[in-house]
This record gives structure tokens, C-alpha cells and sequence, in this order.
């Protein structure tokens, strides 16, 4: 599965390099690499985070981002991901590359809680 | 400023400004002021400001410690910029109590982000106090990126290999417990299945007639849930204290003052030494909460615990830093 979808952004890649050249029917594959090496953003606020659900295609890097006061944490609930503690202003970014629901949570302030679901 | 315990009456006579009514509104959160003792499980509550016409007899006894709270050391937002200035005044206040406390205890939140500098700087002024004991239970500030390890190398050497402790002073039974560790998601503060049956074995021998009193971190009862204010398994440990006649639970982590009795168990939090967090959904979250700078002091603070060996009595002092 995963080895396909790599397959399937290296030709998209080459098509995206031929730049315009491609034929019409790969211009699908050219748009959905474009959609998997996009970037999302969480942003904590309040303690809480925002948007505390969040749907992404394979292969989006999200970025939380913490604006609060205070620190925070993301930690995955099934232990897939786990940022070191950020304090103000700072920043933990994780690249889904595997469809899937991905509950989390922050482990300083577990009442906090956000899910990013993988499509 | 330090041994100043006059806060409320001091407000009339000063042209510094400042609303009488909202300081006193902001006193009154914060419950900076209030003297408790309980005797034989009825807790008696005081103001502050009444201290010092008070029968000195009543705030004296066999044993009296001192409670700090959340110092969060290298925290420097907006809500208080000089932490360590802050607890400075805290031990300042402590040194000036006419009868000096036998030993400090640290409800959690030592440092801001568990950075060995932090660490080092409270250890540092509380060096200065007039008590060389002090006695810790960690924070979920104290216990980042290392599962608490280093708090546990620093503080907790001779505790359990889980940081929960027990010891004995003049007849009071003390019991440093954590619960800072493995939170869930969407959960309160955990004790867990281990510390619970060390906590069933650790009191199994004692008299009812013992006191105890347990400390820990975050509320050992339910504050307030939905910002995380209380312990899941709370009710189990204290299910095991049933048997006593004098229970009071110390804790921290809310920067705000609460007394609450149930049966024979006094419940209580301190103020922060650092900054002042929100009444329970009086705001959007309980981010520290900025106050006047002149208003400051008066909302951190240290709470002065005196027992009266025989008469089962603990007095709870809560005294404001301004």
C-alpha cells in the first residue's frame, strides 16, 4: 500500500517535472501529488486545539503550532506520534503517511484532546 | 511587605489607587486572608486580617509547617515576569512567621519546563528560608520530556521507585503522593494501581487516631473537571483513609485558594508563588491570569499549617505575599 502510493507520487513527480508536457489523464495523478505534499496547521489556543478535528490526505506534514502561555504537548493516544514539550511559540510537525484516525492529546493537559483523521 | 498581614484593613487608609472593591473581590478568589484550624474534624476559618488580634495560643502548636506552591521557576509571561522575585518575598514571609515552621512543603510545579536551572533556582532561594527541610511532590511541569526522572534523582531519592513517600513527624503521618504521571487522554490526574496499594499498606498500621495528611500536586477532589481540576482514582486512596479521624489533603496546581470538608477530611489548595490562575469557568481556559501588577502579591502566597498535637487540630493559614 505504502510502497504504491510512493510509486504513484514518484511518477506523479516526474510528471510535475516534464511540467505541462504530461498527457491529459495524468493530470489527476499531478493534482493529487500536489494534495499529498500539502501542509496543515493546528494551532493551540486557550488550551485547547484548533481545529480540534482536522481531515488531511496521505502524506500531509501537520504543524501545531502552541499560542498559549503555557506549555503543551502532542502525544498520540496509540503512540504513533510524540512531540517534546513546546513552549510558547514553538512548533511540532508530523507527517501522516498512512491513512487512518490519529486520536491525540496533551499530556500535560490531557482534558485536551484533538484527532486528525487521514484520508 | 513581608509579615504584613493586614491586607484588608491596610486597603482603607492607603491613596494608592486601587479599588477597594474590586482588591477585595480579587482577595476573595484567591482567598489570600483566611486562617482555618480544625479541631476534631470542624474546620474553623479565620481572616487573615484577624491574625494579629488573634490569641496567639491558637495559631501555636507542636508542629507547624509551611505549604508552597507551583513556583514554576523560568516561567516569564506577562502574568509575572520575576518568578523567582516572587518567591523570594514567599520565603521572606516565611522567615518573618514568629514561630518557625519545622520544615517546608512543595505542592508541585517547581519549575516551569523541568530545566535543571529551574530546578536549581528554587532550590536555590529556598535555601534561605528559616526551615531547611522541604519536602516535594512533583508537578506535570516538573516531570517533562523524561517521565520525571530527573525530578525524582533530585527530590524524591528516598521515596518509592514511583516518587511517593510517607513520614512520620510528631505524630502526624505525611504522605507525598503523585499525580502528575501516565495522564489519559481526557482524564484528570492519575495516583494508579501501584501508589493506591503502597498507599493501603503504607497506613494499614496506624491508629485511627493518627493524623495524616496528604499531599499532592493536582486537587485530590474534583474541582473541576472540565479543565482538569481533580484526581480519577481519588476516591480510592481516600477510601483507604476512612478509618481516621483527622485527614487534611494539601494540594496545588490551580493558583487559587479552596477549603472544602467531607466527614473527617479537610481538602485544600494553595496559591502560587508565581501567578494566579481563573476561578473554574470564569474564563475561556485557566491560562495564568494577569492582575495589576500592584495587585499581584496579593493574589500569591504561602499557606502556614499549624497541628495542635492532642487537640487533633490543624490550622490552615493562608497568607497573601503583598
Amino acid at each position: 500500500m505504502r510502497r504504491s502510493v510512493f510509486a504513484a507520487s514518484l511518477v506523479a513527480t516526474a510528471v510535475m517535472c516534464l511540467g505541462g508536457i504530461a498527457a491529459e489523464h495524468k493530470s489527476f495523478e499531478a493534482s493529487a501529488q500536489k494534495k499529498t505534499a500539502s501542509t496543515a496547521e493546528v494551532k493551540i489556543d486557550n488550551f485547547s486545539f484548533g481545529p480540534a478535528a482536522i481531515t488531511v490526505s496521505v502524506g500531509t506534514t501537520v504543524t501545531w503550532i502552541n499560542r498559549d502561555d503555557i506549555p503543551h504537548t502532542v502525544v498520540s493516544t496509540d503512540k504513533v506520534f510524540k512531540s517534546k514539550v513546546l513552549d510558547t511559540d514553538e512548533r511540532f510537525s508530523f507527517t501522516f503517511t498512512k491513512p487512518g484516525e490519529y486520536p491525540y492529546f496533551c499530556s500535560i493537559h490531557p482534558k485536551m484532546t484533538g484527532k486528525v483523521v487521514v484520508q | 511587605m513581608a509579615g504584613n498581614t493586614k491586607d484588608e484593613i491596610l486597603h482603607d487608609h492607603n491613596h494608592d489607587g486601587i479599588d477597594r472593591r474590586g482588591f477585595l473581590k480579587c482577595m476573595a478568589w484567591a482567598g489570600t486572608g483566611a486562617f482555618c484550624v480544625m479541631q476534631g474534624g470542624v474546620l474553623k476559618s479565620f481572616s487573615m486580617s484577624r491574625i494579629a488580634e488573634m490569641n496567639p495560643g491558637e495559631m501555636k502548636g507542636e508542629l507547624s509547617f509551611v505549604q508552597i506552591s507551583d513556583s514554576h521557576m523560568g516561567f516569564n509571561k506577562p502574568a509575572n515576569q520575576d518568578v523567582a522575585a516572587t518567591l523570594k518575598a514567599a520565603v521572606d514571609k516565611i522567615s518573618a512567621l514568629s514561630t518557625p515552621p519545622e520544615f517546608l512543603l512543595h505542592t508541585g510545579d517547581i519549575s516551569h519546563l523541568s530545566k535543571p536551572e529551574e530546578f536549581d533556582g528554587v532550590e536555590q532561594i529556598l535555601k534561605s528560608a528559616s526551615a531547611k527541610d522541604v519536602f516535594y511532590v512533583p508537578g506535570e511541569h516538573d516531570v517533562l520530556n523524561d517521565d520525571g526522572q530527573q525530578y525524582r534523582e533530585r527530590f524524591a531519592k528516598n521515596a518509592q521507585e514511583g516518587g511517593w513517600y510517607s513520614f512520620d513527624k510528631k505524630g502526624v503521618h505525611f504522605m507525598g503522593l503523585v499525580n502528575v504521571m501516565n495522564l489519559k487522554a481526557g482524564g484528570l490526574g492519575t495516583l494508579g494501581h501501584e501508589q493506591l496499594e503502597w498507599l493501603e499498606k503504607d497506613v494499614k498500621h496506624l491508629r485511627s487516631s493518627t493524623p495524616i495528611v496528604v499531599f499532592a500536586h493536582i486537587p485530590l477532589w474534583t474541582v473541576y473537571p472540565d479543565w482538569g481540576w481533580g484526581t480519577e482514582d481519588s476516591a480510592q486512596a481516600l477510601a483507604y483513609l476512612k478509618k481516621f479521624g483527622s485527614v487534611t489533603v494539601l494540594n496545588g496546581h490551580i493558583h487559587q485558594t479552596m477549603q472544602k470538608v467531607e466527614g473527617n477530611v479537610t481538602f485544600h489548595t494553595a496559591c502560587s508563588t508565581a501567578f494566579p490562575q481563573p476561578k473554574p469557568g470564569e474564563a475561556p481556559s485557566p491560562g495564568p491570569m494577569k492582575v495589576p501588577a500592584e495587585q499581584l502579591r496579593s493574589v500569591l502566597g504561602i499557606t502556614d499549617v499549624n497541628y495542635v498535637r492532642g487537640q487533633h487540630a490543624l490550622a490552615v493559614v493562608d497568607s497573601s505575599l503583598a
